[in-house]
């Protein structure tokens, strides 16, 4: 066996306080496929823009053929040989497949782009990868598979020993997969290291030599795939103490408050129905991409759904905007608190007024006392931790911005509240104050709908959980018969 | 510091741009005693009056994250349409012809913000084309003639230099419609949404605002004040033409700007903005009082509003840059 090309050790990482790699730790071997698994939020990501010189580690040690490196750009980590092929394939649409490959060293000559070159260079790679692909063609043209082709190609022409794949394979049919496995394989016989991120346990164990488990921004085991089986693999990834203290609330389950039938749109999923009861907390998980936020949208009028029939309270409603949904008395907290939640630069008071605009005002004209009045109710509800309500949103940490858009939901009196990754990048205790929160909430007979990709979250919060994969319901699990394993099992077969 | 209606932290920006604007108006003054002569300080005023009126209606537009090109060319077809509508019924008075222009002017607007709103072009473009339109239009309606003095009627002549308080009735709709916009933008849902819509479109979107219905609205304010300033502007200058106001939309955008109201959308305010006219119309004023050769006097006047945009986004930086691209990385 030969010394790590790459090794990483203790590299840590925060994002406004937020810690998202508390000890990144792996090797890579030239030849070899290293597999990194963790659920969502294990920090993969943050580890691979440390790779790649997007973001810059905190502390730890990250050596190259043995010697400590800086990965300070994503310059410095092109000439040690790392390239990346992202999930999204990141390329640039309006330039041809030869731009595309060469984009941060075009072949000059005499200080001008050496157009022959470039075309011809591109033309040799590509004729081992995939000789269909015309190095003039707009990158448009391609198909996914065919974009991350052109990914590889890039990787090659840098000649890169150490090659990141994340979720390659994310949106390949079968045999475009097979294809991808092939050059991986090639990769692999050439002697780069490469390291691939999925969550398909199949693909795992048909491509990697190796594994390394992140849980919860932490290396949790390293080791040869030969020596591990998938419910080893499982076991790692979910294994922290499910029992994890959660202030679960016991509230009697009221009758059925809300339901959907045979929810269906376009390609982001189908078929999709569901009840939810007063009281009850329903848990939705799936990898991201299965479709959760999607249906959630819908349902608030985001998007327009093709089909589908949405019930509140035994009534049919017509939903065309989020007004409409707001008014039948649904909210939605939704996933990034800063983007899509709140109003960062507004104050406290006018983020939490702003759906409810309409009942804090007289022939459109606001009452400004009772807005205050609204915002200061809730402040004292929520506990938020603010200096005024006139403060601004940027100002808060991140649980009391979560504490302020769950307060602008609530001020609008909604029967079914729809919590989008609820707790997501905030810290414990903000986070056990949600969840306090949340059974608080469901205690007046309003029922939540809570998407989570935590595991120990869902398991426990929801008095049911609804797994959902590529676009359909696959599975439904009462409280006492769900299992981490079924779960994630659920949610990664194909 | 842009400041948004109710938060407070530091020195808001509207202060520092108001000390600077005094400061400008004392240096000028101190070595050209003549510039604070009543009769120049009357006619910076109504110059302002005009240039602060569009500049508020552009904020509407700028505030939503929009940019309106075609406010001068509005005033402009605006301005003519209603000195044709004088010049055939002499007698029909005032009321009317404010009417008209403010009509004309928002149903202008309306076409940009429908197709904003409704077609989803980016508005530099849409306006942009409008601007050539609208201006395309004063030569048909009038068939490139001038409306002369001679062809205006007294009261649309007089109305607007009528003296309230020593001061012009022009002047007045101008603070009025600053006013207005102020109570407008602080007090009503509307006003609220506006910002909101332009702050963050995507959370605006989830608190069930239809950021597009608040851009075209931004549209209509901005075109229907520019309606009403054609109507000003021809009746001051006592002329309509089709080159009426060329190229002004460019300092009511520069006006905005100085007054701290973002390019990006959803910061900035009506203060801001009055200083902003102000600061403006104090250079173009004085320019000519100081001495300075006609030939300089673009270059000098566009320097100091390049170095006053600078300041302004320099104070805005400090503070946010660095944060935002962050919060970015964070979230890719």
């Amino acid at each position: 066996m030969s010394e790590p090309i790459l090794s990483l050790a203790g590299v840590t990482k925060s994002f406004a306080g937020v810690r998202a790699l508390v000890k990144g730790e792996i090797d890579l071997y030239p030849g070899e496929v290293t597999a990194l698994i963790g659920e969502n939020g294990a920090g993969k990501s943050t580890l691979v823009k440390i790779l790649t010189g997007v973001h810059h580690a905190d502390g730890g040690d990250i050596r190259f053929n043995g010697e400590p490196v800086h990965i300070g750009s994503a310059d410095n980590a092109g000439r040690l040989g790392i390239s990346a092929i992202h999930q999204e394939a990141v390329v640039f649409d309006d330039l041809s497949v030869a731009e595309n490959i060469f984009v941060t060293d075009r072949p000059r000559k005499r200080g001008m782009v050496d157009w022959a070159t470039m075309r011809e260079r591109a033309r040799v790679i590509l004729a081992e990868l995939d000789p269909r692909i015309d190095p003039r063609m707009p990158m448009r043209q391609l198909s996914v598979a065919q974009k991350h082709l052109v990914q590889i190609a890039r990787a090659l022409s840098n000649e890169a020993r150490i090659v990141i794949m994340d979720e390659p394979t994310a949106a390949l049919s079968h045999r475009e997969v097979e294809e991808l496995f092939t050059i991986v394989r090639r990769l692999k016989a050439e002697g780069r290291a490469i390291l691939f991120i999925s969550h398909k346990f199949e693909e795992i164990f048909d491509v990697a030599d190796r594994f390394a488990v992140f849980r919860d921004g932490a290396a949790v085991g390293q080791g040869l795939i030969r020596d591990v089986s998938r419910d080893q693999l499982i076991a790692m990834m979910v294994g922290r103490s499910v029992d994890q203290v959660f202030p679960k609330t016991v509230v009697p389950i009221g009758e059925e408050l809300f339901h959907v039938a045979g929810l269906s749109r376009g390609e982001e999923f189908a078929d999709v129905s569901f009840g939810l009861k007063r009281g009850e907390i329903l848990g939705v998980y799936g990898l991201v991409g299965a479709g959760r936020s999607e249906v959630m949208q819908a349902i608030f009028g985001l998007t327009r759904p093709d089909h589908g029939e949405i019930n509140l309270e035994g009534r049919s409603l017509k939903i065309r905007a989020p007004e409409d949904a707001i008014g039948a008395g649904i909210a939605y907290v939704p996933e990034d608190r800063q983007i899509q939640g709140g109003i960062l630069r507004f104050p406290i008071a006018s983020n939490i007024a702003l759906p409810s605009l309409s009942h804090l005002s007289h022939r459109g004209f606001m009452r400004r006392a009772d807005e205050r009045a609204l915002a200061e109710d809730y402040v004292t509800q929520l506990q938020i931790k603010t200096s005024g309500v006139g403060q601004r949103l940027e100002e808060l940490s991140g649980g009391n911005q979560q504490k302020v858009v769950i307060a602008k939901w609530l001020a609008t009196n909604p029967r079914v509240l729809i919590m989008d990754e609820p707790t997501k990048g905030i810290d414990v205790g903000a986070k056990t104050a949600v969840y306090r929160l949340m059974g608080e909430i469901v205690a007046r007979g309003l029922g939540i709908i809570m998407i989570s990709s935590e595991l120990p979250e869902v398991m426990g919060l929801a008095d049911r959980i609804l797994v959902m994969r590529r676009g359909r319901l696959r599975a439904t699990f009462t409280r006492a018969e769900a299992t981490p394993e079924s779960i994630v099992k659920a949610a990664t077969d194909a | 510091m842009p400041k948004i209606f109710g938060a407070r932290r530091g020195l808001p920006h509207e202060v520092g741009l108001g000390l600077l604007t005094l400061a400008l108006l004392a240096l000028v003054t101190i070595a050209f005693p003549r510039f604070l002569v009543i009769d120049n300080l009357k006619s910076l005023v109504d110059d302002t009056a005009l240039l602060i009126m569009l500049a508020v209606g552009e904020m509407f537009v700028l505030l939503t994250r929009g940019v309106d090109l075609s406010v001068a060319a509005n005033a402009a077809l605006t301005g003519m349409v209603v000195a044709l509508f004088n010049a055939h019924y002499p007698g029909a008075g005032i009321l009317p012809v404010i009417v008209i222009a403010i009509v004309m002017g928002a149903a202008l607007g309306l076409f940009n913000g429908f197709l904003v709103w409704k077609v989803r072009i980016p508005s530099i473009v849409v306006t942009l084309g409008t601007l050539s339109v609208y201006r395309g239009c004063v030569y048909l309606v009038s068939g490139g003639a001038w409306v002369n003095s001679g062809q205006m009627s007294p009261f649309f002549l007089s109305f607007v230099r009528f003296p309230i308080l020593g001061i012009s009735v022009l002047s007045w709709i101008g603070l009025l419609v600053a006013v207005l916009a102020f109570l407008f933008l602080r007090f009503t849902i509307a006003g609220r949404n506006l910002y909101a819509a332009g702050n963050n479109p995507n959370a605006a979107g989830y608190a069930g605002i239809d950021v597009g219905r608040m851009q075209c609205l931004a549209f209509v304010l901005s075109g229907a004040i520019a309606g009403l300033a054609g109507y000003l502007w021809v009746a001051r200058f006592a002329v309509a033409y089709t080159d009426v106001a060329s190229g002004f939309e460019l300092q009511v955008i520069a006006a905005c700007v100085i007054g701290g109201v973002s390019i990006t959308g959803g910061v900035g305010g009506v203060v801001g903005v009055v200083i902003g006219g102000l600061f403006l119309g104090i250079i173009k004023n004085a320019l000519p009082v100081v001495g300075i050769s006609p030939f300089f006097q673009m270059a000098v006047s566009g320097f100091v509003i390049t170095v006053a945009v600078i300041l302004n986004a320099g104070s805005y930086r400090k503070n946010h840059g660095r944060k935002i691209l962050e919060r970015a990385e964070a979230s890719s």
